[in-house]
């Protein structure tokens, strides 16, 4: 087992120069790839870096627009019903709602905070890293709390998959009745598009390495 | 990506090299560090409680998952009947109807999924500890795609959600979700933290133990 001596005399490198893979623990000398390249791990395959052009600049446009998005999409009809001259239409609110009842209510608060609240905070602190970041300036107090909690939040953000459920749903109640599109189902369908793009679009390390101040170095 | 060192021989990892890296943003550290100074994350050089985090939750899903399967997920109201269906009970009344396709669909998601991510934890969590004849590459292929998988098991539940906040046609037809609903929500929960628990670096430790073992 070679000892610290080994790994500095083998890689000649401070500390602040090599990353670790998450997934397995080997360790490498960083280097950015070219842009629109990848580094990626030998061992495992997880992708270490992968800095795209404009990035910063795209990940902010397209966030503001999912934010525009999300909260336009609560207060429009996302799906209607008809069946013998009967109607009813729901927003997502709606949907989020629709365990009120005792221990349900627990449920309807978890299903708002993973298809609204959840995605929606993930994006203002994405905007609060990312904005300082891209103009040049320093970033804001806290940037890094902020990043590793929008990073921790990812998987909570659902979104997508109610987007995919509405399908689902509508395949489900098709013989029992009609149902159409609201205008918040189209904006949710174009939300889901953004960001599947966005979430390729994040390098993490190039965020890390931007937030990575002077002072914190070496 | 530089490689020091012959690609022969086994990566050297942060642990070998007396570092610890952070999982949250790949820096390395001296092991003085009990904190990430970039980023503020824990440091573990091998997260030593992450197995036994994994079982309680794996326990917790699987304990959810049950009930689940047993009361109805949704109630319906038409002018006719009352009918309440559990997850199993609605793909079989599907395929009656002839819908085999999506019968399928909705077996292979709700029951099909869910059992294996469980058998799949449960694997990843004995092995690591065990070591296994699987080549880790697979193992970490396989705990990639139970991290991917689980939180799409989720749409059930919002399938649920959007159908009884839609149908509310009085008397005509209405839908209610069962209490099955909440417990196949907080299985899945349960499953996606008993996933992120699991530390996959576990999975390349035991495999290089093994190595050495068979060599020396
Ligand atoms: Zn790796
Ligand atoms: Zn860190």
């Amino acid at each position: 087992m070679p000892d610290t001596q080994h790994i500095h005399s083998a890689f000649g490198r401070p500390l602040e120069d090599l990353i670790a893979c998450p997934s397995c623990d080997a360790l490498y000398v960083a280097r950015m790839p070219e842009t629109g390249g990848r580094a990626v791990c030998d061992r495992c395959h997880t992708v270490l870096i992968a800095p795209k052009r404009k990035a910063g600049l795209r990940i902010i446009a397209l966030t503001l627009a999912v934010l525009i998005l999300v909260v336009s999409a609560m207060f429009f009809p996302f799906l209607d019903i008809h069946r013998l001259g009967l109607g009813n239409s729901a927003s997502i609110l709606d949907a989020a709602t629709a365990f009120s009842s005792g221990p349900m209510a627990a449920l309807g608060l978890g299903t708002a905070a993973m298809i609204v609240i959840v995605p929606l905070i993930r994006m203002l602190l994405i905007l609060y890293v990312l904005t300082p970041i891209v103009f040049d300036r320093q970033p804001f107090a806290q940037a890094r709390r902020a990043f590793r909690w929008s990073q921790e939040l990812k998987p909570w953000a659902m979104a997508e998959i109610f987007a995919i459920g509405c399908a689902v749903a509508l395949v489900k109640v098709a013989d029992l009745a009609q149902i159409g599109f609201g205008p918040a189902f189209w904006m949710f369908s174009v939300l889901v598009v953004i960001v599947l793009f966005n979430d390729n679009y994040l390098c993490t390390w190039s965020v890390w390495k931007s937030l990575e101040t002077p002072k914190n170095r070496g | 990506m530089e490689i020091p060192g012959n690609s022969e021989e086994p990566r050297l990892t942060a642990r070998e090299a007396g570092l610890v890296a952070c999982r949250a943003c790949a820096r390395v550290w001296t092991p003085d560090h009990d904190r990430c100074e970039r980023c503020g994350a824990r440091l573990q050089s091998r997260d030593t409680g992450s197995l036994q985090r994994v079982w309680a939750w794996w326990v917790a899903g699987l304990t959810c998952y049950i009930p689940a399967n047993l009361y109805p997920m949704l109630v319906t109201d038409t002018l006719m009947q009352e009918t309440s269906s559990t997850i199993v009970g609605g793909a079989v009344e599907i395929a009656s109807h002839g819908a085999y396709g999506i019968a399928a669909i909705i077996l292979i998601a709700s029951v099909l999924i869910p059992i294996g991510k469980f058998l799949a934890i449960a694997f990843l969590a004995i092995s690591a500890r065990r070591g296994s004849h699987v080549a880790p590459q697979k193992r970490q292929h396989l705990y990639e795609v139970v991290e991917f998988i689980g939180r799409w098991s989720m749409i059930d539940v919002f399938v649920v959600a959007i159908l009884s906040a839609l149908v509310q046609l009085s008397s005509v037809a209405s839908i209610q979700p069962g209490p099955a609903a909440l417990t196949f929500a907080l299985s899945v929960v349960f499953t996606m933290l008993s996933a992120q628990s699991f530390d996959s670096r576990l999975i390349w430790d035991t495999a290089r133990r093994n190595r050495r073992d068979r060599t020396t």
